[in-house]
């Protein structure tokens, strides 16, 4: 059978005025549908890049993206992503940004009221609707996320996926979305592909960690298997030894062996 | 927010509200003539400065206007217009009397109707100046708006448009005024004028003198838009059309609507110009007229116009301001 989501030997190379800039190469990776992967990484080993590409944001140099045997050659709303900084609309609310883009993906497929009902249902889902008609501006960092995640779910999209979606909150804010998150997944279970540079975060909420290599030239380094069992508890899971061991074996991989064992020398900056 | 925009507008009151209520009077009769009181005092230093310089200065149109002397001749410019008025109102009284007479005599008869032609009156120039300018702001917003969507869009377009908007921008309007005129000359020609060329041409003038900085708000508010919110027009499949629509257009609005602000100040400045060369009858034919009269009272009159240009332009720029609060959604965009 083959994969749901199956990244096939990809690389990247971006134009650069000092030449060809090589980020990423041969990266490979099959997801299984309802899987919940993170990617970690160094800061610049090229995970937004594979996330993009996943997007259809970018293209691929060689290789390429394939999503339940179509190939991905253009970004769209079944692979609605959550982008670090919101990336809300400022001059709409809570309630209109997600209205966009449900207007947009269910355009006579919804009627008006199941189109407010569907809104209103997931913007709930992100425990915003006591907010659904503030901007942007008049609401916190942590609601501004929520809100964005609310209208990548709204596109129903068979990946969701998420450039670290809680990066620039704060450790409580973030424990709270990631807590929302289990639980969304517990009920929608999603294909998510999300970025993180947070061990625990990765441990706690994914399926399977994918550790990227350094750049350039990344590509993956190792995948690691979570098999604790749902719901998960961060509380009880902190004196977990299988969770330690877990955390222990990422944190191992990011601190000594993250360099790419065999990167060509040439292939460095051609 | 619009509430506390409003907060903001009756502060001003605020002072006295508490002196009334005899909250801490001394800090607010201090707060009331720091905000008050000074500008007042500086205000009629200007005037006492005024009258002295003007004294010292004398013309072959006779002495430099005062301040009092200007008053005289605000008051003579309103009394002429409500003479005026009752001219023409006495003129349509007659016209009217006549033209029912003729018709119970023959009700098949044909009467006229002719408008009042009578001279033109200070208000009259002032409300020709306003539609002036007003037609070519709205014709360079038209312009200078889709135009800059699209040179913000495009870097190509971009670096087309940069010479262009360059040499173009310091251009004075007294140089335009030539060509212009004479391009409309051979252009607009019809036995039948909607327009009159002189307006036609003033309107133009303004237009090419204050479409730029429209243009470079326009292009530099599109060009600067997040990366980002275009991401999720792409991820969303938004046709080019409703990408402008939902995404460029509101994005850029707050930059839109400073360029337009400056723009209508940049077009009332020039309009003075233009309506002098081109004689379009608004305020500049008046300060060119009482130029070329060269009575004992044009220069208090020509004081006149500049303090009601100033005035204007001020009033122009504060109802602006008021329009761009309104429209933008990022409040920091709008700055004094
Ligand atoms: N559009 C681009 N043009 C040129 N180089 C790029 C471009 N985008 C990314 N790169 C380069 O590719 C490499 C990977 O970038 P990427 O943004 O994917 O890293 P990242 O792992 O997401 O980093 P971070 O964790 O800091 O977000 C970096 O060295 C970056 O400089
Ligand atoms: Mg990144």
């Amino acid at each position: 059978m083959s994969a749901h989501l199956n990244i096939d030997h990809v690389s990247m190379e971006f134009d650069t005025p000092s030449g060809k800039f090589c980020a990423l190469e041969n990266v490979n990776l099959k997801i299984k549908k309802g899987e919940f992967v993170s990617l970690i990484g160094h800061s610049g080993c090229g995970k937004s890049t594979v996330l993009n590409i996943i997007a259809g944001l970018y293209q691929a140099t060689k290789g390429g993206v394939v999503l339940d045997g179509k190939e991905v050659s253009e970004p769209g709303p079944e692979r609605a992503v959550v982008f670090q900084n919101h990336s809300l609309f400022p001059w709409l609310s809570a309630y209109e940004n997600v209205e966009l883009a449900v207007k947009q993906v269910f355009k006579g497929k919804k009627s008006k009221a199941e189109m407010k009902e569907w809104i209103e249902y997931n913007l709930e889902l992100v425990h915003m609707s006591h907010a659904l008609h503030k901007k942007p501006d008049e609401i916190s960092g942590g609601m501004k996320q929520r809100v964005g995640i609310a209208r990548a779910l709204a596109m129903e999209p068979t990946v969701l996926l998420m450039d670290e979606p809680f990066g620039a909150l704060d450790a409580l804010t973030r424990s709270h979305l990631q807590d929302s998150l289990m639980e969304i997944q517990r009920d929608l279970k999603n294909t998510v592909v999300m970025i993180t540079h947070d061990v625990d975060e990765a441990v706690l909420l994914s399926d399977r960690i994918v550790m990227m290599s350094n750049g350039p030239a990344a590509g993956v380094g190792e995948i690691l298997d979570v098999a604790l069992p749902r719901p998960r508890h961060r509380l009880e899971l902190a004196d977990d030894p299988m969770y330690n061991k877990y955390r222990a074996d990422v944190l191992r991989f990011l601190h000594e062996r993250h360099a790419k064992p065999d990167v060509p020398a040439s292939s460095k900056v051609a | 927010m619009n509430v506390v925009s409003k907060m903001e507008d009756l502060r001003m009151f605020a002072p006295w509200v508490r002196i009334i209520k005899g909250e801490n009077r001394r800090e607010q009769v201090n707060v009331l003539l720091r905000t008050l009181g000074v500008p007042i005092l500086a205000f009629a230093l200007f005037l006492g400065i005024w009258d002295s310089a003007a004294k010292s200065v004398v013309t072959s149109l006779g002495q430099v206007p005062g301040p009092s002397q200007v008053l005289e001749q605000a008051k003579g410019l309103w009394q002429e217009y409500q003479a005026e008025s009752v001219k023409e109102d006495k003129f349509y009284e007659r016209q009217e009397k006549r033209n029912a007479k003729k018709l119970a005599a023959n009700p098949d008869a044909k009467v006229k109707w002719r408008e009042y032609r009578g001279r033109t009156t200070y208000p009259q120039q002032i409300l020709t100046s306003l539609y002036t300018v007003f037609t070519g702001f709205l014709l360079a917003t038209l312009i200078a708006v889709p135009l800059g969507i699209l040179t913000g869009l495009s870097q190509t377009l971009n670096n087309a448009m940069n010479p262009i908007i360059q040499i173009f921008k310091p251009v004075s309007p007294l140089a335009w005024l030539p060509i212009v005129t004479m391009v409309v000359s051979a252009v607009y020609v019809s036995d039948d004028p909607m327009f009159d060329k002189s307006f036609v041409t003033s309107a133009i003038t303004v237009m090419l003198c204050c479409m730029w900085p429209t243009l470079i708000n326009t292009a530099v508010g599109v060009s600067s838009i997040s990366p980002d919110l275009l991401n999720v027009a792409k991820v969303l499949r938004l046709s080019w059309w409703s990408k402008i629509i939902k995404v460029v257009l509101p994005s850029a609005i707050p930059m839109i609507f400073t360029g337009m602000r400056l723009s209508l100040g940049v077009g009332w400045m020039v309009l003075i110009a233009a309506e002098m060369l081109a004689q379009n009858p608004g305020l500049g034919k008046f300060v060119w007229d009482e130029f070329q009269n060269g009575s004992s009272n044009s220069l208090g009159r020509i004081m006149v116009a500049v303090l009601t240009i100033g005035f204007i332009g001020f009033l122009l720029d504060w109802m602006m301001l008021q329009l761009q609060k309104y429209f933008s959604w990022d409040k920091s965009a709008v700055n004094r």
